[in-house]
């Protein structure tokens, strides 16, 4: 029954991984740029709903919508200040803006919140269901995580290929230049995208503290690397693969904490990762391009 | 012994059938022209012949030597050198190192000369400058020696690639469209300069061409190509009186 | 013999070269004369081996990302394997060979070697990839690297050296010592490393990559850089000459790592993490891509700018992050291009009359 326990809080993690990722690879999708700063915005959403349910004594559910709706406006800033003038440039200079923005947010949070953790009260109350007699518990929270990652994955899939916006989102990320041309406004689509993308960083943000309730300013930065593997893992610019890649990283890492090795564990996701870059060099689901000679 | 003898060749790519059963014959020191509309596979046949791709059947013999599998380093080596339709110059090095990049197999020094700068360091380098300088001259580019090449202006950068390719010391030289872009003039001048470097570098040339004044001055043989498989061939005033040929670029 | 001087400090090679050795020899001569005047604060004496070791670091990563065009970001498990072979290469030779300037030296030796060892086992399958894949990989294999040193138990006593992976099992005779234990690292060592030695090894370093960028194996990787399928047309080998720069790159990383650990009596392997790896990235991007003496002054004034914001206190990191991201923003706006066209305009001006005139003549 340890294997189902491990299981379950594989695939619990792999949600709160599959959330970030999904925020990942809409922005990698449209914009091409590795956002470094992703996971910091992770951070400032799990900082928000702390603030705001400890702090301010506010109910659980109006944390969440401050986390998200300060995070939202915080993607949409950063992209109109520090990406929006470099969408001409070479790629390294927006990853090393992105870097930059990363430290921005991690030193801003330092000053503000200091460097000691702080312990973060789950949004989501109650015991552990037991089941077969207690030999497998459910925490509501692992339950809450998993259907708010099934739900967001299956919203951004209907909202990418059903709504205006979302074909408009396909569009700007197969061509700029075309869809320009083709009266989309690319700005606003960008933007959207951000804010789409830094909305579900937050949801993470709150769920991974909730899972994991210690707050620090770096607190984002690890699950923001791995959801980034996770994306790529998945084949970046695919909703499914993102989804897809993000469980399964969180499986693997659980069993390898389980059954390999504690410390070893990133090592072995990482090296997971890289095999199968090795055998599928566009990740499990993305798409083959290939260069014309 | 034909300098090139391919055999039967195809390729396909998922269901599309991209040249099939292609079979052509050039002698060396011969000036050919592989002709036909826009997507019949002209390319293709190109990075077949360069091992960019791999052929699905039929043969490829240079020289006697067999090419098919080999990789593009390979069969440069072999003796075949190539220019591109969209240009591929090494944007950021000077027009200088761009040639001096393609006599990298023919000057040779070791990568510990490299690293130290000892032994035959000083006078390899200088015997590739010249060798370098000998064929910017050739192309008249050597008043723009030190400039970026992605500073040239068009018709010099294709000219640049041709130099480069020359440098390999090829045995077959394949143009793509040399003179793409080019106004008559400048067109006029590189017929020329083709023309003189199978005199001087004894070279068999095989090129791709729009340009119908170009193919009809300078070629001595056509292969017209049509949907991948080959429409035509023989003496160009032949072949481009040929109603097919025709037909194949006028449409019905 | 002045025209001949005038000739090379003109020629692009000659700037590079005069450039990078005097930045560096005017730097040391400044801070030599710092030092004696008592000029030098204790902090900033410290930070003088690791602005050496961050300048090499930032050249050898400057080879990879700005001569061969890929993006790394594990640069610093190089940096580690470096460190922690030369740690072990300085205990294991402490009676050997007593000098201890010759002990860094074969230290260093060791850690480059290592580390190029490391960097044939990543670059074969990474260098496979491309763009941003080849990216995520590095980066995934700077974290393995971090974590695998992060288990590593080596002791050494009389009967010579002893290691196990992830938990210690073994034990020393007496006299023996721990020299890596896992992930409390190193402690005790006794520190080698001068500015001098960093000193020289950045003027090593830069002797050796500028060289290699001046011969034929440094043409064909920057060819490799601007467009693989033509370098491939002209008979250079891609993968060879990737694994080629990748591989020295990592060796003068390993190199720097030795030069960095010997100068501190403890390391951990969770001081070369991706947060260095990023900030050498940050020195070779803002110095300039393929640009030697950028990296060296990026590398060495990045390094001491925190230091220098020391009197801001608690804003020091986040007013560093303000001037990246205004640097990044600067370096890319219509202004600064405006200027570099003028600049390119005269140069172009400048050439073509060079060019008439030869005409002419």
């Amino acid at each position: 029954m340890s294997f189902l326990n491990h299981l379950i809080s594989g695939i619990s993690l792999g949600s709160i991984y599959a959330i970030i990722a999904l925020g990942y690879t809409m922005v990698y999708g449209i914009a091409k740029m590795l956002n470094f700063a992703h996971g910091d915005v992770i951070m400032v959403g799990g900082y928000m709903c702390f603030c705001a349910t400890i702090y301010l004594g506010w109910p659980a559910w109006a944390g969440i919508a401050l986390a998200i709706a300060v995070c939202t406006v915080l993607g949409m800033a950063i992209e109109r200040l520090a990406y929006k003038p470099l969408r001409m440039a070479p790629s390294l200079a927006v990853l090393i803006t992105a870097i930059g923005v990363s430290y921005l947010l991690q030193n801003a949070a330092l000053l503000i919140w200091g460097s000691s953790p702080k312990m973060f009260t789950s949004v989501v109350g109650g015991q552990p269901i037991a089941l077969f007699g207690g030999q497998i518990m459910l925490a509501p929270v692992t339950l809450v995580t998993v259907l708010s990652c099934l739900v967001i994955m299956a919203a951004l899939v209907l909202f990418t290929g059903h709504t205006k916006m979302g074909t408009a989102m396909r569009a700007v990320s197969e061509d700029k230049g075309a869809a320009q041309l083709m009266g989309i406004n690319v700005n606003t689509t960008i933007s959207m995208t951000f804010a789409i993308g830094s909305g579900l960083a937050a949801v993470a943000g709150v769920l991974l503290c909730s899972a994991y309730p210690t707050l620090m300013p770096t607190t984002g930065a690890m699950p923001g690397i791995k959801a980034f593997t996770a994306a790529v893992f998945g084949g970046i610019g695919s909703i499914p693969g993102a989804f897809v890649g993000g469980i399964l990283l969180g499986v693997i890492e659980i069993f390898a904490k389980a059954y390999i090795s504690t410390q070893l564990s990133d090592a072995i996701v990482f090296a997971v990762l890289i095999v199968v870059l090795l055998v599928k060099p566009d990740g499990l689901l993305g798409k083959r391009v290939s260069e014309k000679v | 012994m034909a300098m090139l003898e391919v055999t039967e060749l195809g390729i396909s790519f998922g269901g599309l059938r991209a040249v099939d059963e292609l079979s052509m014959r050039i002698e060396k020191g011969g000036l050919v022209g592989l002709i036909g509309p826009n997507g019949a596979g002209k390319t293709t046949v190109f990075n077949m012949l360069t091992g960019v791709y791999r052929p699905t059947d039929g043969g490829i013999r240079l020289d006697g030597q067999n090419l098919v599998g080999k990789k593009p380093h390979e069969i440069c080596k072999m003796g075949v050198a190539r220019t591109f339709q969209n240009i591929r110059l090494f944007s950021n090095l000077s027009v200088l190192d761009n040639v001096k990049t393609g006599l990298h197999n023919e000057i040779t020094y070791s990568l510990a000369e490299s690293l130290f700068h000892l032994g035959s360091y000083r006078k390899k380098e200088r015997a590739m400058d010249e060798k370098a300088m000998e064929l910017l001259e050739v192309f008249d580019l050597g008043n723009v020696v030190d400039y970026r090449a992605a500073n040239l202006p068009y018709g010099k950068q294709r000219k640049l690639e041709i130099a480069r390719a020359l440098a390999t010391e090829p045995k077959l030289l394949l143009l793509d469209e040399p003179a793409a872009g080019m106004n008559p003039n400048e067109t006029a001048e590189l017929m020329e300069t083709i023309e003189i470097v199978r005199r001087r570098f004894g070279v068999t040339v095989l090129l791709i061409e729009h340009d119908m004044k170009l193919v009809s001055g300078i070629c001595e043989y056509l292969y017209v190509l049509n949907f991948g498989r080959l429409l035509a061939e023989g003496v160009p005033g032949a072949v481009l009186s040929n109603p097919e040929v025709v037909t194949a670029y006028l449409g019905e | 013999m002045l025209q001949k001087f005038k000739k090379y400090a003109v020629s692009r090679r000659g700037r590079d070269s005069l450039l990078c050795f005097g930045i560096v020899l005017i730097a040391y001569i400044a801070v030599q004369a710092a030092i004696a005047g008592g000029a030098l604060s204790s902090q900033m004496k410290g930070l003088l081996v690791p602005i050496c070791a961050y300048v090499v670091m930032a050249i050898s990563l400057n080879l990879t990302v700005g001569i061969l065009g890929e993006l790394s970001l594990g640069h610093a498990g190089f940096m580690s394997v470096g460190a922690f072979a030369g740690i072990v290469a300085t205990t294991a030779l402490a009676e050997t060979i007593p000098s201890a300037p010759l002990r860094l030296a074969a230290a260093m030796l060791v850690g480059g070697l290592c580390a190029a060892v490391a960097g044939v086992l990543v670059g074969v399958p990474v260098l496979r990839l491309k763009g941003d894949y080849l990216a995520i990989v590095t980066l995934a294999f700077g974290e393995i690297i971090k974590n695998i040193v992060n288990v590593i138990y080596i002791g050494m006593d009389g009967r010579g050296l002893h290691f196990s992976l992830v938990t210690q099992n073994f034990t020393l005779e007496e006299g023996g010592k721990m020299i890596i234990s896992g992930p409390i690292g190193v402690s005790g060592v006794k520190t080698l490393s001068t500015f001098t030695s960093g000193v020289v090894l950045i003027l090593i370093t830069v002797f050796f990559v500028l060289n290699l960028i001046n011969s034929r194996a440094g043409r064909a990787i920057m060819s490799v850089r601007d467009n693989k399928i033509a370098a491939d047309s002209i008979g250079i080998s891609v993968t060879r000459y990737k694994l080629l720069a990748f591989v020295i790159s990592a060796a003068f990383a390993g190199m720097a790592g030795t030069l960095y650990a010997m100068n501190f009596s403890t390391v951990t392997a969770a001081k070369f993490d991706f947060n260095t790896s990023i900030l050498i990235l940050v020195f070779v991007v803002l110095g300039g891509l393929g640009n030697i003496w950028g990296s060296i002054i990026a590398a060495a004034l990045l390094t001491l700018l925190p230091e220098l914001l020391r009197e801001v206190g608690d804003y020091r990191m986040l007013i560093y992050a303000i001037l990246l991201i205004g640097m990044m923003l600067f370096n890319n706006s219509k202004l600064k291009r405006r200027l570099m066209e003028q600049r390119s305009l005269k140069q172009m001006e400048k050439l073509e009359q060079a060019a008439d005139g030869k005409e002419g003549a």
